[in-house]
C-alpha cells in the first residue's frame, strides 16, 4: 500500500475532467453561472444549498461532487480521518467586492458569509460528512511541493487516512479548479511533488 | 393582504435565491422554517434586510424575527401592522 | 520529531506595542474596548478596540523612512521588527520562514478611493505577504494561512508541523487583522456585533466586539534562541477539526472541538493535567454555547479557563496569536488574568471562568479557536 492520488478533478475554460477523461465541455463565452449550473446539474442528486453558494464556493463544491463521485470517505474512513488541503491566489476577494457593493445601502449576511476562503471547506465537509483536518493557504500560484509535503505528513504520521488536496482560484469570472484525493491504496499514481505538477498542467 | 403576499412570495423567492421554486409552491400558511422551504438563520437574517429594504421596517433583535417570519401570511400580517404595506 | 520552542514574541494592540504593555494592561484589568463615532465605519456609535493611529505611524516613522506601506502591514511590520530586535535570530538564514495568518488583510484599501493610494494587487494576500518579507530582506515566500477566526492557531500548528519535521529551524508566526467598515458591517448585518463591551460565557452576553493587531511569535527548534532566564515553553500538539453543520453556525454538541482538543492533549502527552485554558469566547450566544458543551465532552470544565476577547475584543486572524503570546506570559509569569466582561454564567454547561488575576504555577495550558466555516483548532503549550 503507498500513497498515491487516486482520482483527481480539474475545471478550467469550461471542461470538467475526471482522471484525464472529459466529462463536460461547454462554450467559452457561456457565463460562468451558466455553466456550473449545468455541471451541478449533472450530477442528479439535488442539493438545495448550493443556490446559495457564491462562485467561488459553486466552484469547488462541483469539482468536490466529481471527485468524490464513487467515494463514501467518512463512512470509508471515519470522518475525524478525512483531510482538506486547499489554497488559491485570490482568497474570497471575488465575493469580498460583490459583498463591498452591497454596504452603502443595505449589507448583505448571505454574501458576508463567503468572504473567507475556507467556507468552501465548510461546504465540502457538511456535504460530505468530513470532520477533519482542514486548512486554506495562499500562494501565487499553485504550490505542488508544498501541498504534498503537508498531507504526506498528515497521512505519515496517522493524522488523516486520506487528503483532499484543492486549487481553487476565481476572480472576475477567471478560474481554475484542481483537486485531487490522497489514499493509502494500491489504485493510483504516487504522490509526488512532480505527479501532482503534471495533474495539475494537464 | 393577497396582493401583498403574492408580492412576498416573488421578493422572497428572489432574495433568498429560491432556486426552482415558483409562488405556486409556496403556500401562505407553510412554515418558512423547519419543514416546508428549509430556510435557514442566514436566510432569517435576509429577511430582516428584506423587510428594511422593501418596506422600511427595522428589526432589531433577530429573536423577534422567528414569530414575524414563521410564515408568509405572518410576514404580511406584520407588514401590514406596521403600516407599510 | 524536534522540540518546538516559544521563543520572544510581540503583540501591537489597543492596549500597547510590546507583549509586556499589554500584559501589564490587562494585569490592571484596562480593556482596549472604546466606543467609537466615526461614520466612515459604521452609520451610528459601536464599541470596538482599535490601535492608536498617531502612534503606529509615530513608531514606524522611527523605524522606516518609507511610507509605502499600508496600515495593517506597518502593523506586521513593527510587531516583527520588536520580535527581531528581542532576537539573536538571523531573519535572512534560508532556515527561517514567515507565516502569516490573517483573515481580510488589506480589505479596508476596498474603502478608499484608488485603493488609498497602493496598487490594487495589494488587496491579494501574498502580494501584502511579499511586502513584509521584502522589508526584512527574507529569503523564503511567506506562507499565508487564512483560514477566518482559528488562523491563528492554525499558523501556530503549521509552524509547529514544519519545525518537528526539520523543514526549517525558525518559524516567525504574525497574525494580524483591521477593523473596517468590511468587517464592522458585516457582523453588524449577522445582528452580531454587541452594542456594549463583549461578555464572553456571561448570561448578559449581545454578541461580539471586534478588535484589531498584530501579534508575532519566534517558533524554534534552536535552544539558545530563547530568553536565558525564562521559562521554557514549547508547543507540545495541536489539532484541527470540523464541525460539518453549518457554515455560519457552531455545532450543536461541541463534539468535533473536543475532538480537536482531545488530539492536541493527546500528542502532547498531558493526558488532563492542563493548568489554564485560554478559550475563543466571542461572546456570542452560539459561540459560547457550544464551547462550554465541548469542554464538558473532553471532561475539561473544571479548569481555569478565559476568554481575552474582553481585552482585546475579536481581532479575527490576529486572535490565535495574540491569545498565544499571552497565553506563553501567562506561563512565564505564573500568572493568570481574568476573563474580563464575564459576571453570571449564561451558558448550559459548567465552565470555571478566572474572575480575577491571581498567582497560580501554569506549567501546561490549552488555547483553542473556531471559526466562521465551522472549523475548530486546539493547540497546547507545555513548559520543559
Amino acid at each position: 500500500m503507498k500513497t498515491v492520488i487516486s482520482s483527481y478533478c480539474v475545471i478550467r475554460n469550461h471542461q470538467i475532467m475526471v482522471n484525464g477523461e472529459t466529462v463536460l465541455t461547454k462554450e467559452k463565452d457561456l457565463p460562468f453561472s451558466e455553466f456550473i449550473k449545468t455541471a451541478y446539474d449533472l450530477n442528479a442528486l439535488p442539493y438545495l444549498k448550493f443556490f446559495k453558494m457564491d462562485d467561488l464556493c459553486k466552484l469547488a463544491f462541483v469539482a468536490s461532487e466529481f471527485l468524490l463521485k464513487n467515494n463514501k470517505l467518512a463512512e470509508q474512513y471515519g470522518a475525524e480521518n478525512v483531510s482538506l488541503l486547499f489554497a488559491n491566489t485570490s482568497s474570497s476577494l471575488d465575493t469580498d467586492i460583490n459583498y463591498y457593493n452591497t454596504v452603502k445601502d443595505f449589507p448583505s449576511p448571505a454574501l458576508f458569509v463567503y468572504t473567507l476562503p475556507n467556507i468552501m471547506l465548510g461546504e465540502i465537509c457538511i456535504r460530505n460528512k468530513i470532520k477533519g483536518k482542514t486548512a486554506f493557504f495562499i500562494f501565487e500560484q499553485f504550490q505542488a511541493e508544498f501541498l504534498c509535503n503537508y498531507a504526506t505528513q498528515l497521512i505519515r504520521h496517522k493524522k488523516a487516512k486520506a487528503v483532499i488536496i484543492g486549487w481553487v482560484e476565481l476572480l472576475n469570472k477567471n478560474y481554475d479548479a484542481f483537486l485531487c484525493l490522497i489514499e493509502e491504496t494500491d489504485n493510483g499514481i504516487a504522490l509526488t511533488k512532480q505527479n501532482l505538477e503534471k495533474l495539475y498542467t494537464t | 393582504m393577497d396582493a401583498l403576499i403574492a408580492k412576498l412570495k416573488t421578493q422572497i423567492i428572489q432574495q433568498l435565491n429560491l432556486e426552482g421554486v415558483s409562488p405556486d409552491d409556496i403556500s401562505p400558511d407553510d412554515p418558512l422554517f423547519g419543514e416546508g422551504l428549509g430556510l435557514d438563520s442566514i436566510d432569517a437574517l435576509e429577511l430582516i434586510v428584506l423587510l428594511e429594504k422593501n418596506y422600511g421596517i427595522k428589526i432589531e433583535n433577530p429573536a423577534d424575527g422567528k414569530k414575524i417570519f414563521a410564515t408568509i401570511r405572518s410576514i404580511a400580517e406584520y407588514i401590514t401592522a406596521n403600516g407599510k404595506a | 520529531m524536534k522540540t518546538v520552542f516559544a521563543a520572544q514574541g510581540n503583540i501591537i494592540s489597543s492596549l500597547g506595542f510590546t507583549a509586556e504593555e499589554n500584559f501589564s494592561a490587562m494585569e490592571q484589568g484596562s480593556s482596549g474596548i472604546k466606543k467609537h463615532n466615526n461614520t466612515k465605519f459604521l452609520p451610528f456609535p459601536f464599541y470596538a478596540s482599535l490601535v492608536d493611529s498617531e502612534k503606529l505611524n509615530k513608531n514606524f516613522s522611527a523605524l522606516s523612512e518609507n511610507e509605502n506601506y499600508t496600515r495593517l502591514e506597518k502593523m506586521f511590520i513593527l510587531s516583527i521588527a520588536d520580535v527581531l530586535a528581542k532576537s539573536a535570530l538571523d531573519v535572512k538564514s534560508e532556515n527561517t520562514l514567515l507565516i502569516i495568518s490573517t483573515a481580510k488583510g488589506n480589505i479596508n484599501l476596498l474603502e478608499e478611493a484608488n485603493y488609498g493610494g497602493f496598487p490594487e494587487k495589494r488587496l491579494l494576500l501574498a502580494e501584502m505577504a511579499n511586502q513584509i518579507t521584502g522589508f526584512f530582506g527574507m529569503k523564503n515566500t511567506p506562507l499565508v494561512v487564512s483560514n477566518a477566526c482559528i488562523s491563528g492557531v492554525l499558523g501556530i500548528i503549521t509552524a509547529q508541523r514544519l519545525i518537528g519535521s526539520g523543514q526549517y529551524e525558525n518559524v516567525i508566526v504574525t497574525g494580524g487583522d483591521l477593523v473596517s467598515e468590511f468587517t464592522l458591517s458585516g457582523f453588524n448585518s449577522f445582528k452580531a456585533l454587541s452594542d456594549e463591551p463583549c461578555k464572553p460565557y456571561d448570561i448578559k452576553r449581545k454578541g461580539i466586539t471586534l478588535g484589531e493587531g498584530c501579534g508575532t511569535v519566534l517558533l524554534t527548534s534552536n535552544d539558545k534562541l530563547l530568553n536565558k532566564s525564562e521559562k521554557k515553553i514549547r508547543v507540545a500538539g495541536g489539532s484541527v477539526s470540523n464541525d460539518a453543520n453549518h457554515i455560519s453556525g457552531p455545532s450543536r454538541t461541541g463534539e468535533e472541538l473536543a475532538l480537536a482538543v482531545n488530539t492536541a492533549i493527546t500528542e502532547a502527552c498531558c493526558g488532563k493535567q492542563i493548568d489554564f485554558i485560554s478559550a475563543h469566547g466571542t461572546a456570542t450566544d452560539f459561540n459560547d454555547e457550544m464551547e462550554a458543551k465541548a469542554f464538558s465532552v473532553a471532561g475539561l470544565e473544571h479548569i481555569q479557563l478565559n476568554s481575552m476577547k474582553g481585552f482585546f475584543g475579536h481581532t479575527l486572524g490576529a486572535a490565535g496569536v495574540i491569545e498565544s503570546i499571552v497565553t506563553v506570559e501567562t506561563m512565564k509569569r505564573n500568572v493568570l488574568l481574568p476573563s474580563l466582561g464575564f459576571e453570571n454564567s449564561g451558558v448550559s454547561m459548567p465552565l470555571n471562568i478566572t474572575r480575577k488575576s491571581e498567582s497560580k504555577q501554569i506549567n501546561t495550558a490549552l488555547k483553542t479557536a473556531s471559526g466562521f466555516g465551522g472549523c475548530n483548532a486546539a493547540v497546547v503549550f507545555k513548559s520543559v
